[in-house]
This record gives C-alpha cells, structure tokens and sequence, in this order.
C-alpha cells in the first residue's frame, strides 16, 4: 500500500520552551509518502509540542535533533515557507481574525502557495468553483466562507473549517492536532470524510489525538505512542484498539 | 486625447520632469523673505496681485493670530515651532529639490515605487480632474473646459479670486472664520493658493474633482485654502492626495478646508494623506495642522468626509459637520496610522442644530512602533435640534508593546430626545493570529496587511475605488517593518 518515498523524518528530536522545561525528548518517527499515521499520548506527552515544533511556531527552542521534510531540513525554514512548501497543520485551537473574510483569507492563501510553486494564481471565479465542490463534500454551509475568520463560529465549525482549507490548500504533509476533540458524532464523520478523501499516494498525514475514536472512521497505517516526550510503542492499527483497552498506564511504563 | 491621459501628462509632465513648463525662475522675486508680519501678508497679497478686500481680510486674520497661542490641547510632543523661521512664500522653479531621481534618497523612492506614488497612480484615475499644488501655487487644473459646460467652477483659488470675486467673498470664511483657531487664523493671513469648486444647482458633477498637494521647497510651510460650494439639489466628490519628499527638518502645514451644502446637496470629500513621516528615529516629517469643517446649510444636505491618514510627524485634524439645516447628514469615516514616533490626534466634531439631523462617526486608528494614535471626538446636540441621532463607532488596533492608543469622546447634550450612541473597541494583533495566517502560507507583512485592511474595511469602501487599492496599499507600506 506505501510507497517507500521518505517524507518526513524526525530523528532525536529535543526541545524546550521558553522557560526551559524540556518537553521533546528525543523523537524518532519516519513518515512516508501516501500513508497515515497516528501519534497518540496523554495529555502533557508533549503531542502539540511536536505538531507547533513541525510547524515553526514560536516559543520552542530545538536543542538537539533533526527533522528532514521532502529531503530538506526543515528545521531552518520559517513557518510561512514550511506552509507554501506544503506543510499544514490544522489547530487544535483555530485563531479567530476579525474583520477578515474567511474567504478572501483562504485565496490569499492558497494564491501565496500557488505563486510559490510558479502556477498561476485563481481569480476569484475559479476559487469560487473550486470552494464550492469542496463544500458540498464536507458538508458545509456556504454562509461559513462570508464570515470572519473563526469569529462566532462553534466548535464544530472551527474543526470542519480547518478541513475545508486543507482540502483547498492540498497540501503534502497534513498535521491535525487533535481535530477530533470536542467534536459531537456528526463532526467527527465529516472530519474523517475529509481526512479519508485527502489520502493520496504524494500526500502523508499526521493525526495527533488523545483518543482512539476517529480511528473508528480513519483506519491508519501506523500508530505510535508518546510519553514523556518520546514515542515509547510503534505498530499497526491493532495498537490503538490496545490502548484503548489498557490504557496509556501500560506503556508509560516501558518508557 | 482620453480624459485620462490629458490628466495623467499634465500631471506628470509637472512632478516627473521638474516643472519644465514655463515657471517663473526669478527666484528671489518669487520667495518672500522668511519671517512673518504684516509686510508679509501684504507681499503675498501683493504678489497674487488681490483686491483690497482679502487684503482687509488677510490683515484682520494676521491681528488676530498675533493676540493667539499655540493650542496645546492635543496628546501631541512636538519641538516648538519658530514661526517667525518660516519661509510663507514660495513659488515653484525650476532648481527647487533634487534635480534628478539620483538625488533622492532611494528608501524614499522604493516606497513611492510600490505606492505609484506621486503621479503613476494618476494612469489610474480615469476621468479625474486635477488641481496640483506644489508648495504654495496651484500649478495646473485639468478638465476645466468640460466642467464649465455644466456651469462647474474648478480652478485655483487665486484663479477664484480674480475671475469670481463676488463668491469668494460670499463664502470665504463663513464656515472656519479668520480667528477660529491659531492654525486657521495663520492660514487666513498667509494662505497663496489652493483649490476652489462651485457647483451650480441642480447639477451632479460628472468626475470626481480631486486636488493634489505637495510641499517641495524646504523650510517652508504650506498654507493651502479650499473651499467648496454645492448649491441645492448638487453633488461633487472631491479627492485630495498629499506627499512631501524627505527631509530632515520638520515642515509646517496648516491648512483650511471649507465646504457649503446647500439645500439637498451632498458632498463627498475623500483624502489619502501620505505626508512624509519622519524617519524610524522621529526626524523630519510634516507637521500636520488642519482645520476642515464642513456646513450643512440647506434642508437635507449631506457631507460625508473620509480620510486615510498615513503620513505626517504630527497629524491634528478634526475634520468637522455643523449640521445647520433641519434633516442634513454629517459622516465621518477615518483610518489613522502611526508608525514609529508618528503621532496622531484626530477625529471629528459633529454639530447638531437642525432639527432630524444625524451623523455617524466610523474611526479607526492603528499604532505601531512607538506610534501615538489619539480620537478626539465632538457630539454636540444644541436645543432646537429635535430628534438628532449620532453613532459614533471607534477602534482601535495595536501592534507591538511600545505603542499607545487612546480616545477621547466628548458629548454634549441640550436636548432630551437626542440619541447619541457612542461605541469602542481596542485589540492587538496577537502572535497567535499571524501565526496561524503563516502557517496558511502568507508573509509576516502579507498577514499584517490582510488584518489591518480587515479592521478598516468599513471604511475604505466609502473611499472611490482607485482611491481605495491605493490607500490598501499605502497600509501595507505604512506598516512595513513594524513587526517581527
């Protein structure tokens, strides 16, 4: 089913924040082209860490290790050109921007990505189209796309509009930090909808959660699980049914 | 020849090429010895060759001036202006500023690249009739042939003077008398030209008329004059563009803008002001001192004013509506940035006094840097203004730490059935917010710019729209640098 082409690897990865607490310590995890993983822990393992350290967020200092993506150290591009080289993340807590339109956001967004790989960017008829065929998919309502971005919106809207710019944006390696928390059954299907369709053999995703409830509806490839900072158990799908059952006490241990 | 070219090589030919077109060169003649008396005023009448009476009129202001201090109201620190180092004369030449682009300084260049600014963006603007201030004179009007078939006066203020005395005398002064304030009464004394438009009844004029100032000379000062009548059942938008090169000494500007509605006339009055703003440290820069006040005369009359302040050291600006006729509107729509050691304070004063009239205020002031940005707001409600309604709308966005921001509102009611409604916010661009733009893909200072042009998007859509992409992308510049 993979493909053996590398696309994201992380070796001995540990960081810190700002005020030295060691939260990353030494992470180990190959991703390839066309599969999907899932990254489980408790809270406090250090999952958003690794997903706001992938992404270049501020405030986490790298103190030892690498991280390879698409062949190039990634660790030394800014956060914005990680995204134009095809690295989304969806928040876990999506930022609310006043004013903005959320669709003019995801064109200007999606046209600095385009214009980054020299293709042409869209003019506002051909978003149009593009956005309304990904809508109806995700089953989303149009009126989400003329408000501010994330302002008023609940929960449930929030996670299914970080889906909705990840299937807009189509990008190469796709990070979801914990997009299934807090969301009701019907959010979480839509979800894995979206997740199910963009599986590709050039695009790889990262699934980071606490539970094992979206692999109901999103069968990955690989399960790994982090303690203390680092990935303590790797194995197929079977190892989130385990988990489940014996919870994270059993492997704490072994770390 | 389209309307738009014959504007845009009119326009270029005076800023690009070094006004080449016949200008005095006596120099000396041409300057009036810095300083400021009554010898003074009476050069600059002398030279704009006035009849007796604005001569009366100029003395009276001057007298007035004399007897006034400097107002120190504003939340403003400026260096104390030495009025009598000014030079309040001077007309444009041949050698005046930098003789070629190699001669300016390129920082300044690169920004006027990315704004078009000053006369490429002119290519843009179809079908706007210009009239081009440098330093003191007006120095082309275009259209003017075309307007005049509509019975529309458009020209400079001494042409105004010379060729319709009898309405200059009959408006000067009426809505911003010569002792309003030190600012306006330094202006009445020594103001040489500026723009001046009459639109006759009935008539809504076809272009947007539009007046572009540029202080050149150093050392002296500007003193424009407009003034702007619709008669009943009129209508005129009016634009007003303004820069200034680089300099490392402060320049004086104080203006007088004085518009008339008659009875169901509407005016617009648009303003892109991009002053020079001083350099990162707060040297150089304009010293901006406005007075603009517009008068509702007739019945359901509307002025409506919105301005995009980008430039100036010191911007004080309160660009008013005295609401004199029963039913008349007064809008004021703002955005207000200050970079750096800009600092801003301005706002509005809306003067209910006929009956049923209402104003809205929409401000939006933006600090970055160690910019100040204050509104200063007036709500006044007199007796007889039965039924007046206001709402006044005012944030405020920061950007960085070392910033300030602050509004000052003041109402003022003497009757009870007014509803005055007063409403205001303050946030900061947070880390998380660029953040999460970035991670979409877009720039520091893309995200910046989509997030301020957010904030003010109610009020740049009152802008004409070539107005608008241009004041979109004057925020963008304003702002460049001011984070990460």
């Amino acid at each position: 089913m993979t493909t053996a082409v590398p696309m994201l690897e992380i070796s001995n990865l540990h960081a810190r924040l700002a005020d030295g607490r060691e939260i990353l310590r030494g992470i180990d995890l190959a991703v390839n082209s066309g599969e999907v993983h899932a990254i489980m822990g408790p809270n406090g393992s250090g999952k958003s860490t690794l997903a706001a350290v992938l992404a270049g967020r501020d405030g986490y200092e790298v103190t030892e290790g690498t991280v390879s993506y698409l062949g190039r150290d990634l660790l030394s591009m800014a956060a914005d050109e990680r995204a134009r080289e095809g690295l989304f993340l969806a928040f876990q807590y999506p930022v609310e921007i006043p004013g903005v339109n959320n669709m003019y956001f995801l064109r200007a967004a999606l046209n600095a990505q385009r214009r980054h790989r020299g293709e042409p960017e869209l003019d506002a008829g051909q978003f149009l189209r593009a956005v309304r065929a990904k809508l109806k998919f995700l089953d989303i309502g149009e009126d989400l796309l003329h408000r501010a971005i994330n302002v008023g919106f609940s929960g449930g809207e929030k996670k299914r509009n970080e889906i909705f710019q990840m299937a807009m944006l189509e990008p190469r390696l796709a990070i979801l930090d914990e997009t299934d928390s807090g969301l009701d059954i019907d959010a979480l299907k839509v979800v894995a909808r979206g997740v199910n369709q963009q599986r590709a053999p050039d695009r790889a995703i990262v699934i980071i959660t606490h539970y094992q409830r979206l692999l109901g509806y999103v069968e990955p490839d690989r399960v790994h699980v982090l303690q203390g900072g680092r990935i303590v158990e790797s194995g197929d799908k079977n190892l989130a049914l385990e988990l489940e059952r014996r919870g994270y006490g059993a492997f704490g241990d072994a770390a | 020849m389209t309307a738009s070219t014959e504007t845009f090589r009119t326009v270029r030919s005076l800023a690009q090429e070094g006004y080449k077109y016949g200008f005095v060169t006596d120099i000396e003649a041409d300057e009036a010895p810095p300083g400021l008396t009554e010898d003074t005023v009476r050069f600059i009448s002398a030279k704009k060759e006035e009849p007796e009476w604005l001569l009366e009129w100029r003395l009276a202001a001057f007298r007035a001036w004399r007897t006034m201090t400097q107002p120190n109201w504003a939340k403003l620190h400026l260096t104390p202006i030495d009025y009598q180092d000014a030079t309040y004369y001077s007309a444009p030449r041949q050698s005046a500023g930098p003789k070629s682009l190699d001669e300016v300084d390129p920082e300044l260049l690169r920004t006027y690249e990315k704004l078009g600014i000053p006369l490429r963006e002119r290519e843009a603007l179809a079908g706007v009739a210009v009239d081009a201030v440098f330093d003191s004179i007006s120095v082309a009007t275009t259209f003017k042939e075309e307007l005049g078939k509509l019975g529309i006066i458009f020209c400079s203020m001494g042409e105004a003077v010379r060729e319709h005395p009898d309405l200059v005398r009959r408006y000067l002064g009426t809505v911003v008398p010569q002792n309003d304030n030190f600012f306006a009464a330094l202006n009445s004394a020594v103001f040489s030209d500026g723009s001046f438009a009459y639109v006759p009844p009935g008539v809504r004029c076809p272009m947007e008329l539009s007046t572009y100032f540029r202080i050149n000379a150093a050392k002296s000062g500007q003193f424009e004059r407009t003034l702007l009548i619709a008669d009943a059942g009129s209508y005129v938008s009016y634009l007003e563009g303004c820069t200034a090169p680089q300099r490392d000494e402060n320049q004086l500007h104080a203006a007088v803008v004085e518009l008339i509605a008659h009875e169901d006339a509407q005016i617009k009055y648009s303003t892109v002001q991009n002053w020079y703003p001083g350099d990162a440290e707060g040297r150089g820069g304009i010293y901006n001192f406005v007075t603009k006040r517009g008068a509702c005369r007739g019945d359901r009359s509307k002025i409506s004013w919105t301005q995009v302040e980008t430039g100036s050291a010191i911007t004080w600006k309160y660009p008013s509506c005295v609401l004199e006729g029963d039913h008349s509107v007064g809008e004021f729509y703002s955005v207000a940035i200050t970079n750096n050691r800009q600092q801003a304070d301005t706002g509005t004063k809306m003067i209910h006094i006929g009956k049923d009239t209402r104003s809205t205020i929409v401000a939006k002031g933006i600090s970055a840097g160690r910019g100040q940005n204050t509104y200063r707001g007036l709500v006044r409600v007199q007796p007889r203004a039965q039924d007046a309604r206001n709402h006044t709308q005012c944030d405020s966005l920061l950007i960085g730490e070392r910033c300030g921001a602050h509004t000052v509102p003041y109402i003022e009611v003497r009757n009870p059935s007014a509803r005055v409604e007063h409403e205001a916010t303050t946030s900061k661009i947070s880390d998380d917010q660029l953040f999460y733009c970035r991670q979409r893909g877009l720039s520091t200072e893309d995200a910046v710019s989509l997030i301020v042009n957010g904030f003010c998007k109610e009020v740049l859509k009152e802008l004409p729209m070539e107005f608008a992409v241009e004041a979109q992308k004057l925020l963008a510049v304003s702002l460049e640098g001011s984070v990460g």
